[in-house]
């Protein structure tokens, strides 16, 4: 399972502040941080509170501030192309990249595609196109397969490309989680080798109750659909565990009675 | 015509590199040392990955000479058993080991029940006798083994000997002793790939650093549990190629003791007559067992009869050309 650490977020209250003071110590902290509690990569959001024709610059400074400490893969997410730009060069000076993300019109995908082709980097494909957010399994699965169509021709590997069904909130439309499911199952089916699947867990519990027991259920069951890669805040133990159990259950890692652990130290 | 396209697996993770013996540059006195793991690939498929270090061949050689080890095997050998130094000598001059496995069996308290310090003159002798790395092993004991082994891990401090065996319940003493001295350290599990897991972790949450372990997860011989042998390590080696780096370690195959434990290496001419020569069955006993689990993925295997080390040698340079 790839983890990707979505706590470096301008929209959280630490990173923002540090964002308006330019103090690189939090966001340095919450690098570190996020790796020791399992993070395997760092999404990097300068969050909405920036202006926009700051976010370029904003989004390079985080980058450089996070770079000091660690060369793991960030994840740059942005939805616009010339912040996407900055964030990948500067991310890829010093280690690998995935580009979070692009939507699936076809001029669209092919502008990120190239970008991803010239960075050697991953990239992220949101089931989401010019008509808005695919709502069946079929519509998801369509535009995950524009995407895969759209990697071969740009010539990104497979290896590179992350397909996301888009998790909405439960409390908005109870029958979407278990469409996502579904999709993830059919994602995995779409090519070989198979294209990874990553969600942004924390959506699917925007606005409920119990957020951290519908995040955990809702991880556990997708991994046993096929996900291999989650946007989530690793300092969550409960989540990581539940992740790390799932994943035994499933043969992916061999059991010990240190099995928690031995995720940890095997990294 | 368009060639079929090779279907060529992408691993990505590799097998812990793990020195064992020490030269002058490095505090001990090892004329040769040994490289062991690296192993980016299943065995011997160099397509898909690097095989940095091919496998190494030990010979064992115990502290009291070896009463009931078959015919075959004590003829090849000659009065050499009677003296560790001589036999170990042998071992490396005449028979080709790229390391020793000295096996003190004779610490058992139900054999000789030598003392410590006594163990600690053999493993002396023996590196006195050999340039080559020392594999050193107690009696499977747990209680005696931790009087013998920390006097003998001292003994030998600075030669980055390879130290055995731990287990899930017993090794805390011996990981102490290979911290003090500098050695590497053998984990071992009963065919249970979940333990052998277990065992890693627990001596690497006492700090043993895991550049320095080999794991052990018992060797069955040709028709008496090779196969399960066989799945463990295959399994484990594919937990570590797929980046679990909690078994991502060499192997040790104990083939010679396995090996020669069972009734068609060890019964003679006479007992059996219709299974062919005693002389040569056993060491294809030997040969069989070791090539069959060098294709699992194992890095150390330690034999017993001269004659199936030289033929080993000649399959793993075979393999590995």
């Amino acid at each position: 399972m790839n983890v990707i650490g979505e706590r470096i977020n301008g929209m959280f209250k630490d990173i923002g502040d540090a964002i308006s003071a330019k103090d690189p110590a939090p966001v340095r902290d919450m690098a570190t941080k996020q790796l020791t509690h399992g993070a395997d990569t760092l999404d990097i959001n300068v969050g909405t509170r920036v202006p926009k024709d700051e976010r370029a610059e904003v989004m390079r400074w985080l980058v450089d501030s996070v770079r000091e400490v660690t060369d793991a893969p960030l994840s740059i997410d942005n939805p616009a192309l010339s912040t996407m730009r900055v964030g990948i060069e500067a991310a890829t000076k010093k280690g690998t990249a995935i580009i979070n993300s692009t939507t699936g019109q076809a001029d669209k995908l092919e502008k990120f595609m190239a970008l991803a082709k010239e960075f050697d980097a991953g990239i992220i494909c949101l089931a989401i196109d010019e008509n808005g957010v695919a709502a069946s399994t079929d519509a998801k699965l369509e535009i995950g397969m524009r995407s895969v169509a759209a990697a071969m021709e740009a010539d990104v590997p497979l290896e590179h490309v992350y397909l996301d069904p888009i998790i909405l909130p439960v409390n908005c439309d109870q029958a979407a989680p278990g469409i996502v499911l579904e999709t993830i199952s059919q994602f995995k089916m779409l090519s070989d080798p198979a294209p990874h699947v990553v969600i942004g867990l924390s959506n699917l519990s925007q606005g409920a109750s119990e957020r951290g027991l519908i995040n955990r259920t809702f991880l556990a069951m997708a991994i046993a659909a096929g996900l291999d890669a989650c946007i989530h805040d690793p300092l969550d133990t409960e989540l990581m565990h539940e992740m790390i159990a799932a994943e035994m259950l499933l043969n992916k890692s061999i059991y010990s009675d240190s099995f928690l652990k031995a995720h940890l130290q095997g990294r | 015509m368009k060639l079929m396209e090779a279907a060529v697996e992408k691993w990505s993770g590799a097998i812990q590199e793990v020195t064992i013996g020490a030269g002058a540059d490095e505090g001990g006195t090892r004329t040769s040392t040994v490289r062991i793991g690296g192993a980016g690939a299943l065995p011997f498929m160099d397509f898909e990955g690097v095989t940095p270090n091919p496998p190494v061949v030990a010979m064992e050689v115990w502290d009291c000479e070896p009463t009931d080890w078959p015919a075959a095997l004590r003829a090849a050998l000659g009065d050499r058993v009677k003296d560790p130094a001589k036999w170990a000598r042998a071992c490396v001059e005449e028979f080709g080991a790229d390391a020793i496995c000295l096996k003190l069996a004779n610490t058992h308290p139900d054999e000789g029940n030598t003392s410590p310090q006594e163990a600690a003159d053999v493993v002396k002798a023996v590196l006195a006798a050999t340039g080559v790395p020392l594999i050193i092993w107690g009696s499977e004991n747990d209680e005696k083994d931790n009087q013998v082994m920390p006097v003998c891990s001292q003994a030998a401090a600075g030669e980055r000997c390879l130290l055995g065996a731990v287990t899930e319940d017993n090794y805390k003493t011996l990981v102490a002793a290979c911290q003090a001295d500098g050695h590497a350290l053998i984990g071992l599990s009963p065919i249970d790939i979940n333990i052998a897991k277990q065992v890693n972790i627990l001596v690497s949450e006492m700090g043993f650093p895991l550049d320095r372990m080999v794991m052990y997860q018992t060797t069955g011989s040709l028709g008496y549990g090779i196969e399960y042998t066989y799945s463990i390590q295959e399994r484990g080696r594919l937990a570590a190629l797929g980046a679990d780096k909690m078994m991502a370690l060499p192997v040790i195959c104990m083939v010679g003791q396995e090996a020669w434990r069972a009734k068609e290496a060890k019964a003679t001419t006479e007992e059996q007559p219709t299974w062919g020569n005693a002389d040569t069955r056993g060491v294809y006993w030997e040969l069989a067992t070791a090539a069959t689990l060098l294709q699992a993925g194992s890095d150390i295997m330690v034999m017993r009869h001269p004659d199936a080390v030289r033929a080993l040698k000649d399959v793993v340079g075979n393999l590995t050309k």
